[in-house]
Order: C-alpha cells, then sequence, then structure tokens
C-alpha cells in the first residue's frame, strides 16, 4: 500500500492537555522521583552490607573460612564458628515450609474453589487476622503450651514408635527444632494462604470452565486448570513464607532451646541465626564477639538473597514454557 | 416444525434461569434435531448464553444461578436428581466465546486434555487421536511439526479450532458454541464455518452468534431471543427471508439490536 502524501493525511488535532511542555515538565519530575527512590533502595541495602560488612571485619579476620563450617562458638575462648546457626535456621524454614505449604494450598483451595462464597470469606478473613498476630504472641503460646504438650505427649510418642530412627532419638526437653518447626508453619501457614487465595482468585473462570466443560469433576478442574494456571503465583507465595520462616526471630528465640548444637534429632534443642544476634548481641563480651555476631547477621543477608536468586530462578524455569503472550 | 419432532437431541421444556432477582431466561420452549445446526440469535443481554450455558448445566458453577424447567438430552432430563453433570458433559461439549486452551499445557496435551480423564490411553491411540482431531479441525499442518510446543503460541484462531480439536476429542453427541467466532479475522472465522458444517454429519450443534450472515450460512435452524423469551424459531431460510414475527424482522434487518 502506498503511503499516503502529506495533502492525504488526517489531520490530527491534539487534546489541550498534551501541551507539550506541561507534559515534559510533569514526566521529567516524575521520573526524577521514581529514580530517586529506585536508586536510594538500591543505596540503603549497598549500604547496609558495606557497613555490615566492616563491622564484621575483626571475626573475618580472626576466624577466616572456617567461621562458616565452624562447630565451636565460645565467646570467652574467642572462637567462633556459625555452622550450628546456619544449619538450625535451614532446617527450621525449610521443614516448617514442607509442612506449611501442602496446608496452606489445600486451605487456599477450599477457600476459593470448595467453600461457598459465605463460609469462604469467613475462613479467608480469619487466615487474614492469623497473619496479623505479632510474633512474639506465637512465641509466648509456643513457651507456654505448645512446648510443655510436645514434652508430654508427643515427643515421647514420636520416639516411643519412630525412636530408631535418628530424627526421633533423644529425650523430650519441649522447646525444641520441632517445637521451632511447628511454631513456624503455624506463622507461615497464614500468609502463604492468602497470597495463593488471591492467585486463585486472579484465575479467569474461562480455564475453569474450559476444564468443567470437558466432563472433569472439581477435583480435576482444580488439577487440570486451577494449579496449573496458578504455579507461578503460588511458587511465589511459597518464596514468601520462606523469608519470613528464615528471617523469624522472636517466636523461635523462645521455643527453639538456644543450643547451639548441630543435630539430626528433631527432639533436641537448636538455634538459629536470628535468635543468636536477638540473645547475645546486647551482652556481646568482647569486641569480636560482637563482630562474630555482626558476621552472622552479613550471613543471614547472603543466605536470604541466594535463597531469594534461587526461588526468581525457579520462577524463571517454570514460566518460560509458557512463553507466547500467556 | 420445532414442537413436534420425535427426534429431537435436545428439548428445553419451560424452562427458566434466575440470577438473583434477574429473571434471564423466561419459559423458553424449544427442541433441537439430532445433526443439525441450531442458531440462537438474539441483542445482547436477551439471554442467549445464559439458554446455552444451561444445556450442559454450567450454571452449577456460578452461584447464585438458579435453572427450573427441563432439559431433556435423548429425552432425559438433565437436571433430575440422578443425573450425574460430570457423565453428562462428556455428551455435551462446549465451546466458548474467548479460546480458552491451558495456558501450562503443549498443543498435544491441550487436545488430549478431556480424553485423559477417562484414564491413561496407549500412547498410540493418543497419538491418532490427536491427529484425528487435528484435522478435523483441520489445524493439523498447520501445527503437526510442534505438537510439543506450548498451546499460547498458537494465534487466536489456531487456538479456538484447538479448543474445538479438545471438545471433539471427548466425543460429545452435542457441541455448543457461544460465539465461537467473535474473536476471530474473517479467514478464521471462515474455517470454523467450514469445520462446522462438517462436524453436523456426526454431531448436534447449537450456536449462538451475533452475526446474521453466519446464522444464515451455517444453520439449519434460527432461534430468535429476545428479553429472555423465545420469541421465535423456525427453518434459518423462513426466518431471515419471511419471519413472522415484527421483532424477528426488526432485528434482522438491522433496525434494532
Ligand atoms: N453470571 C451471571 N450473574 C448474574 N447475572 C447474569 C450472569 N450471566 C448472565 N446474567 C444476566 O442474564 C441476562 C442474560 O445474559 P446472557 O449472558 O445470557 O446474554 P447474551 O444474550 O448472551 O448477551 P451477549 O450477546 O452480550 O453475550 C443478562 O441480564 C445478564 O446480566
Ligand atoms: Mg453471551
Amino acid at each position: 500500500m502506498p503511503r499516503p502524501s502529506h495533502a492525504e493525511r488526517p489531520v490530527i488535532f491534539l487534546p489541550p492537555r498534551w501541551n507539550i511542555k506541561r507534559g515534559l515538565n510533569g514526566d521529567f519530575l516524575f521520573k526524577g522521583v521514581t529514580v530517586l527512590f529506585a536508586i536510594s533502595i538500591l543505596g540503603i541495602l549497598l549500604l547496609m552490607a558495606v557497613s555490615m560488612y566492616r563491622q564484621s571485619l575483626p571475626s573475618i579476620h580472626t576466624s577466616g573460612w572456617s567461621f562458616i563450617p565452624g562447630k565451636e562458638w565460645d565467646p570467652v575462648g574467642g572462637t567462633f564458628g556459625a555452622l550450628p546457626y546456619i544449619y538450625g535456621s535451614l532446617v527450621s524454614s525449610l521443614l516448617s515450609l514442607a509442612l506449611a505449604t501442602p496446608l496452606s494450598i489445600a486451605t487456599a483451595l477450599f477457600i476459593t474453589e470448595v467453600a461457598n462464597r459465605r463460609v469462604g470469606g469467613m475462613i479467608a478473613a480469619l487466615v487474614e487476622l492469623l497473619a496479623a498476630i505479632p510474633s512474639v504472641i506465637y512465641g509466648l503460646w509456643g513457651v507456654l503450651v505448645m512446648a510443655p504438650w510436645l514434652q508430654r505427649t508427643v515427643e515421647p510418642f514420636l520416639n516411643d514408635h519412630l525412636g530408631f530412627l535418628p530424627f526421633f532419638s533423644g529425650p523430650p526437653y519441649g522447646v525444641s527444632m520441632l517445637a521451632a518447626v511447628l511454631i513456624l508453619m503455624i506463622m507461615i501457614v497464614p500468609i502463604i494462604t492468602s497470597i495463593t487465595k488471591e492467585v486463585l482468585l486472579a484465575i479467569p473462570d474461562s480455564q475453569r470452565e474450559a476444564a468443567v466443560a470437558l466432563g472433569a469433576t472439581r477435583w480435576e478442574m482444580i488439577r487440570m486448570a486451577v494449579l496449573p494456571y496458578g504455579r507461578s503465583g503460588i511458587l511465589g507465595a511459597v518464596i514468601l513464607g520462606l523469608g519470613r520462616a528464615i528471617g523469624e526471630t522472636m517466636a523461635v528465640t523462645m521455643v527453639i532451646g538456644n543450643t547451639p548444637k548441630i543435630s539430626l534429632s528433631l527432639l533436641d534443642p537448636a538455634y538459629t541465626m536470628p535468635s543468636v544476634i536477638a540473645n547475645e548481641f546486647a551482652e556481646a563480651s568482647s569486641d569480636l564477639h560482637a563482630a562474630a555476631l555482626m558476621e552472622i547477621g552479613l550471613l543471614l543477608l547472603v543466605v536470604t538473597l541466594i535463597i531469594n536468586s534461587l526461588a526468581r530462578l525457579l520462577l524463571w524455569g517454570v514460566n518460560r514454557p509458557t512463553g507466547g503472550q500467556a | 416444525m420445532s414442537e413436534a419432532t420425535t427426534d429431537a437431541k435436545i428439548r428445553l421444556d419451560r424452562l427458566n434461569v434466575h440470577f438473583g432477582a434477574n429473571h434471564a431466561v423466561k419459559e423458553v420452549t424449544m427442541a433441537m434435531a439430532s445433526n443439525s445446526v441450531t442458531a440462537i440469535i438474539g441483542p445482547s443481554g436477551c439471554g442467549k448464553s445464559t439458554v446455552l450455558r444451561s444445556i450442559n448445566r454450567m450454571h452449577d458453577l456460578t452461584p447464585g444461578a438458579r435453572v427450573n424447567g427441563s432439559v431433556l438430552l435423548d429425552g432425559e432430563d438433565i437436571y433430575r436428581k440422578e443425573c450425574d453433570p460430570v457423565t453428562m458433559r462428556r455428551r455435551v461439549g462446549m465451546v466458548f466465546q474467548k479460546p480458552n486452551p491451558f495456558p501450562a499445557m503443549s498443543i498435544y496435551d491441550n487436545v488430549i486434555a478431556g480424553y485423559r480423564l477417562n484414564g491413561r490411553g496407549r500412547r498410540s491411540e493418543m497419538d491418532a487421536l490427536v491427529e484425528q482431531c487435528l484435522q478435523r479441525v483441520s489445524l493439523w499442518d498447520e501445527v503437526k511439526e510442534r505438537l510439543h510446543v506450548n498451546a499460547m503460541q498458537l494465534s487466536g484462531g489456531q487456538q479456538q479450532r484447538l479448543c474445538i480439536a479438545r471438545t471433539i476429542a471427548v466425543m460429545p453427541e452435542v457441541i455448543l458454541m457461544d460465539e465461537p467466532c467473535s474473536a476471530l479475522d474473517p479467514i478464521s472465522t471462515l474455517k470454523v464455518e467450514e469445520l462446522i458444517d462438517e462436524l453436523k454429519e456426526k454431531y448436534t450443534i447449537v450456536i449462538v452468534t451475533h452475526n446474521m450472515q453466519q446464522a444464515a450460512r451455517v444453520s439449519d435452524t434460527t432461534a430468535f431471543f429476545y428479553l429472555g423469551e423465545l420469541i421465535e424459531m423456525g427453518d434459518t431460510k423462513k426466518i431471515f427471508t419471511n419471519p413472522e414475527k415484527r421483532q424477528t424482522e426488526d432485528y434482522i434487518t438491522g433496525r434494532f439490536g
């Protein structure tokens, strides 16, 4: 098709709000402000990382690389190894995530796909309420109610019947890795559930109808249309839950027993990175001790960043095959 | 002819649909013959989709929707208590206005999705079925090299034909189509129309359309709806050349709607 000549081109009148000067200024200002905020967020992160690094220099110089695989934590003798804390953080958050994920997805599915609107709405509101409870309350309940109950009933039971497994060996203390895993699970289920619920609600009904019109039952519809469509969003919800679990300090500190020991047994007390920082920072016995705690903080930052990046990678891998204009 | 046919595949008898206080479909009685194409036309909001969706109990999914009256499929009411809607829907397939392939699945898996609900077939059987269904919707030549790529990589028209292939892969007896071409370009529309003409040999088809020419081209019988009521139903040629009711004439000549 030949291009229309100048004379044929329709004349376009720009409405007055497209006043060039005003548009330019407004855009410039808007762009400037957003860029400034974006940079300042990055700047704060960098500033934090750098200052944490500098504060932990004494520890880095003293312990070197052995800080990470080191199992000994002796503030008086001046030996600092972070492995028990790293182990405790990873195990408690990953196990709680493994328990919380299916529970949360099932709850979200119940709210959006199974329950009628009234019941679903009520449960959703309840879940949101649970997500808003301060973690110290969970911790208090955990240490005063749940841990004694674990000590009296659950842990002896596990030990009696599954004690031949290394995961359930040893005496019941109540405060333990198990307690931390359970309290974390209770705390992250509401978060994962409420985000998953939003994800499911955003799935177009046309997808559900497509499955149902093919003769799918409700469960088949969920498996065929709902979950695959929402998978990347659900994965995002799980990652947020993991972030919460790994950073949670107060509740975990109250129930985990705070013993820097690496044990396969869930019945044994353990320790996490945030907990040791919170417990020891105020009364650090020496500059080296304070620096070692700072280095743990730095490690926690790095671990969190690594987990988040891995999750992004995973998300990217899940999303890629969808491609196209999905 | 609409009333007395004994070989009616589908018969609606005094069908009423309410959405809350909204009486969307009023006392509709009509019949669709086996191996025929019935077009449902009428202005927007007159209840065409609502009627169509009551033929495979799609309203079960809509909270607040109430269906009264009966829909007979081969003489049996699909709204009776003993009727299992899941089994019934395998006999009454549906194609929607907007193509809705499953975005997480490949082309192949989309076609076979409904079939797989009945348990896993042998690989060779499934391969044959996929080829056959895609052939029927004349999509095979366009996609045979890339059966395992994601279905969202197809164009809108191809996606719609894929959805039709997915529907016929469960071998239904009836296919309901709700404005299947409204999101398609003229060429894809033509292909779907040709397809409807072929499918008629094996299936009973009910199609909702806003396109008068399309109704005239593809259907044997046309039903005109207005404000939730069936105004007139009859031989397509007659409806379009010599309708009995004034409202029908006004609508098809474009005087309102
Ligand atoms: N899910 C629903 N909830 C509430 N009301 C509905 C629902 N679906 C349809 N309705 C109402 O039922 C009436 C008929 O709608 P329907 O979708 O059947 O119209 P239609 O003839 O298919 O229109 P269109 O040509 O625009 O698709 C309308 O008044 C509409 O508001
Ligand atoms: Mg409609």
